[in-house]
């Protein structure tokens, strides 16, 4: 039957959804804190998931034929629902503490260098770890490093802050015509590389660079030219032979800093753009604009309103904190 | 003297070539099998036998070969795997050297079984010799009529292909093993789909370990009864464990399931005691993964009943005060062996031997090795070993594939039985160097 619908709850809220659903995707559907965090699942790669196991959740009822609860935690993004699940994400303080714990192994070999990081703002590790991580490291020992290898004058990849998510390789075997970088080596060694340092080069490569969760594959023609939270995203397209050509604007000022895919409210590209979009497109002449991208209230970029300072009324009766904010108090008063 | 099926001619001069087999007796599970037997009849005896699988998880095999998918027009495969790789267990390799027929007639058996005329036996990439004597055994085979087209005339067809592996412990797990098969890295799946839905190249595919798909001869040549009438319980026919470890006899034993732990140990029939008049410190039952357990705990349970070599009795009082059978690695420590240091040993072999998919088991073996390095060479702090249990406690049960738990059961049973001695290490770093701490005090548990 294809209407038939799947009845199952996650953390007690009820949702219908067809047979097949990752249980992930159900949770997306009913939206909200509830959605576990997925650092390597992205819905339109096929194949993605169940590597970073930061979307374990708790299935206590199997279904509704066979109620027995499973017996360890399940990557949400890569088990598929049956009828009469029950689900417990934020509800199952296991899934809280495995969570936990994963995002601790996440980072003990992450560089921490989110002030020169191009991704700071926008990466999904830091937003994890503000969420779940520890105040303090337990790793008393030297951080992973890697020898850095060049691939290529519009990509930059940054090892050490790579989470081997797999992403990018599968949007290499999935988007682009040949894949010239994959994984190398095995273990917590493992790297991506190219065969013998060759440049990535494809029509749609680029997109590595929009599905990449940290800051490991960042924009060469971005690089160091703006936080991310200074730079105002605006929808745009033109008429592209190669590709949708549906992308985001990232403004500073006049200026168009980078171009990238729109991204959905979990991070996700739905359609991917070339390259000529990507990387060589801009100019604001070479765009038709819509509209400012809507901006997740959550989101760093949201709370910077667009370089305007909201004074909090404590600085307002302290001439201590008016002097030290002198120059975004100055910049405000510019903008009114 | 107890039964044999699997060695029972292992001392019979030249019983690797095809001649010396088939004169012992060899081959009439095929004869058998195919004139007198429907492939259902094979796996209904399979699963009278009550056989489990031998490679470490114990699932049983007649169950397994049940839950094969049929679908018209699609080819099935059975895959033996042969990447024994588990530090401790080496009767798979034994098996493959000197008596490789036995194998091949399993497969031929368990192929006709499934329905399937192409197998492969992925054989560990280092076990080179194996590999040779196994392709030699399969080429004998042929040249026989036993391998081929139109198998002794019943219109049964079948190829046995041997596929080297490249030599890592990850491609022992299943879903791995089909990747390295078909060419790819070799990262294990996620499950479901299970191999038995979609394997190998996509089609229906069972899995063996060496040792089951041996065992299903005597299944066959006598009947499933008969070989359940070994064993106690689910536990049913014989086993090979591979002993090492300081003891005076270690090698290769094929025991019925349910010998008492200590006389395996202690007997003249088998394992002769602990080598050097030394006294027993602990015992790893079934292979590096499976927990490490105390004398006391290992020779009888908490509940003070005798511990037997069976699934049951092995993993009486779950992990707290019990073990695993495992794949049959059996390792024995006596007095003058350092407990911190084996863990260490085994944790950097896991931290090798990771795949890098799951963060857990990818940061997590290499941490956990950090730290027990530390400790083992007087650097270490009392709160490293809670640290050591939370590392382990996050990796255990949240990866895609078992290696991740392997990982963490070592080290969480070293910290629970052995607590004692990881102190002793972090207090007395300089003592901890020059010699051993020596036996555990009885009674001393750290549960949880």
């Amino acid at each position: 039957m294809a209407d038939e619908k799947f009845k199952i709850t996650i953390d007690g809220i009820p949702v219908e959804v067809a047979p097949g659903t990752t249980i992930l995707n159900a949770a997306r559907q009913i939206g909200g804190d509830i959605v576990p965090p997925a650092m390597c699942y992205y819905s339109t790669l096929e194949g993605s998931g169940g590597k970073c196991r930061t979307c374990l959740v708790k299935v206590s009822k199997g279904s509704e034929k066979d109620p027995r609860p499973m017996p360890k935690l399940v990557a949400s993004c890569r088990t598929t629902v049956m009828d009469g699940m029950e689900v417990q994400n934020i509800t199952s303080p296991d899934v809280l503490d495995a969570r936990k714990g994963v995002v601790e192994m996440l980072l003990i070999n992450h560089p921490l260098d989110c002030p020169v990081c191009d991704q700071a703002g926008e990466c999904k590790l830091q937003d994890l770890s503000y969420e779940h991580g520890l105040a303090e490291t337990r790793y008393a020992f030297k951080r992973r490093t890697f020898e850095r290898i060049d691939i290529g004058d519009k990509i930059q990849l940054h090892m050490n802050r790579c989470i081997l998510c797999y992403r990018c390789v599968f949007v290499a075997d999935q988007l682009t015509e040949k894949r010239e970088h994959g994984i190398i080596h095995r273990g917590d060694h493992a790297e991506i590389s190219t065969f013998i340092e060759n440049a990535l080069d494809s029509d749609f490569i680029g997109n590595v660079i929009d599905v990449c969760p940290v800051g490991a594959l960042t924009d060469k023609t971005f690089r160091f030219k703006s936080r991310v939270w200074f730079s105002k995203p605006v929808d745009a397209h033109r008429d592209c032979p190669t590709c949708s050509g549906k992308v985001t604007l990232w403004y500073k000022g006049e200026e168009v800093l980078r171009v990238t895919g729109r991204k959905d409210e979990y991070n996700e590209v739905k359609e991917f753009i070339c390259d000529t979009c990507r990387f060589e497109k801009k100019k604001t002449a070479d765009w038709v604009l819509e509209e400012p991208t809507p901006v997740s209230k959550q989101s760093v970029i949201d709370a910077n309103h667009y370089g305007i300072f909201n004074p909090p009324p404590v600085i307002k009766e302290n001439t201590r904190l008016q002097e030290a904010n002198e120059e975004q108090l100055a910049r405000t008063e510019r903008l009114k | 003297m107890a039964r044999k099926l699997l060695l029972a001619h292992i001392d019979v001069p030249g019983i690797h070539t095809f001649d010396v087999y088939r004169q012992k007796g060899g081959y009439r599970a095929v004869e058998k099998a195919l004139k007198s037997m429907s492939p259902d009849d094979v796996v209904e005896e399979v699963k009278k036998s009550g056989l489990r699988g031998r490679g470490g998880a114990g699932f049983p095999t007649g169950m397994k070969w049940g839950f094969l998918a049929k679908p018209e027009g699609v080819p099935r495969y059975l895959v033996c795997n042969g990447d024994e790789s588990e530090p401790g267990t080496f009767k798979d390799r034994f098996l493959m050297t000197y008596i490789p027929h036995l194998l091949i007639e399993g497969m031929i058996v368990s192929s006709y079984a499934l329905g399937a005329h192409t197998s492969y036996i992925y054989i560990r990439g280092e076990m080179m010799p194996q590999i040779r004597i196994v392709e030699k055994a399969i080429a004998e085979a042929k040249a026989a009529g036993f391998l081929g087209k139109n198998i002794l005339g019943t219109g049964y067809d079948l190829e046995i292909h041997v596929q080297p592996g490249g030599g890592a412990y990850i491609c022992g797990e299943e879903t791995a093993l089909l990747e390295s098969l078909e060419g790819e890295r070799g990262n294990p799946r996620i499950k479901p789909p299970f191999p038995a839905v979609a394997g190998l190249y996509g089609c229906p595919t069972v899995v063996n370990n060496v040792e089951s798909i041996a065992a299903t001869v005597p299944i066959v040549n006598d009947g499933g009864e008969e070989y359940a009438k070994i064993g106690i319980e689910r536990s049913t026919g014989t086993k090979l464990i591979s002993a090492g470890g300081n003891l005076v006899r270690p090698g290769v034993y094929e025991i019925e399931m349910g010998l008492s732990m200590e006389e395996f140990i202690y007997s003249e029939e088998y394992c002769g005691g602990i080598a050097n008049g030394r006294r027993l410190k602990a015992v790893v039952a079934g292979g590096s993964s499976v927990p490490i357990l105390p004398t006391h705990l290992a020779l009888k349970t908490a509940k003070g009943e005798p511990r037997l070599m069976t699934y049951e009795s092995l993993a009486d009082g779950g992990f707290v005060t019990g073990t695993a059978m495992g794949s049959g690695g059996f390792i024995a420590f006596d007095e003058d062996q350092c407990i911190v240091r084996n863990t260490l040993n085994f944790t950097r072999f896991y931290h090798h031997e990771s795949c890098g998919q799951c963060s857990p088991c990818r940061e997590g073996t290499g941490w956990m090795e950090k730290v027990l390095h530390k400790i083992e060479y007087g650097y270490g702090d009392m709160s490293d070993i809670d640290l050591l249990w939370d590392i382990q406690k996050n990796i255990d049960g949240n990866t895609i594939c078992p290696l991740g738990d392997a990982a963490a059961w070592p080290v969480a049973s070293a910290i629970r039985h052995f607590r004692e001695e990881f102190e002793w290490h972090i207090l007395q770093p300089e003592e901890a160097q020059t010699r051993n701490f020596g036996l555990v005090s009885e009674g001393v548990m750290n549960p949880e």
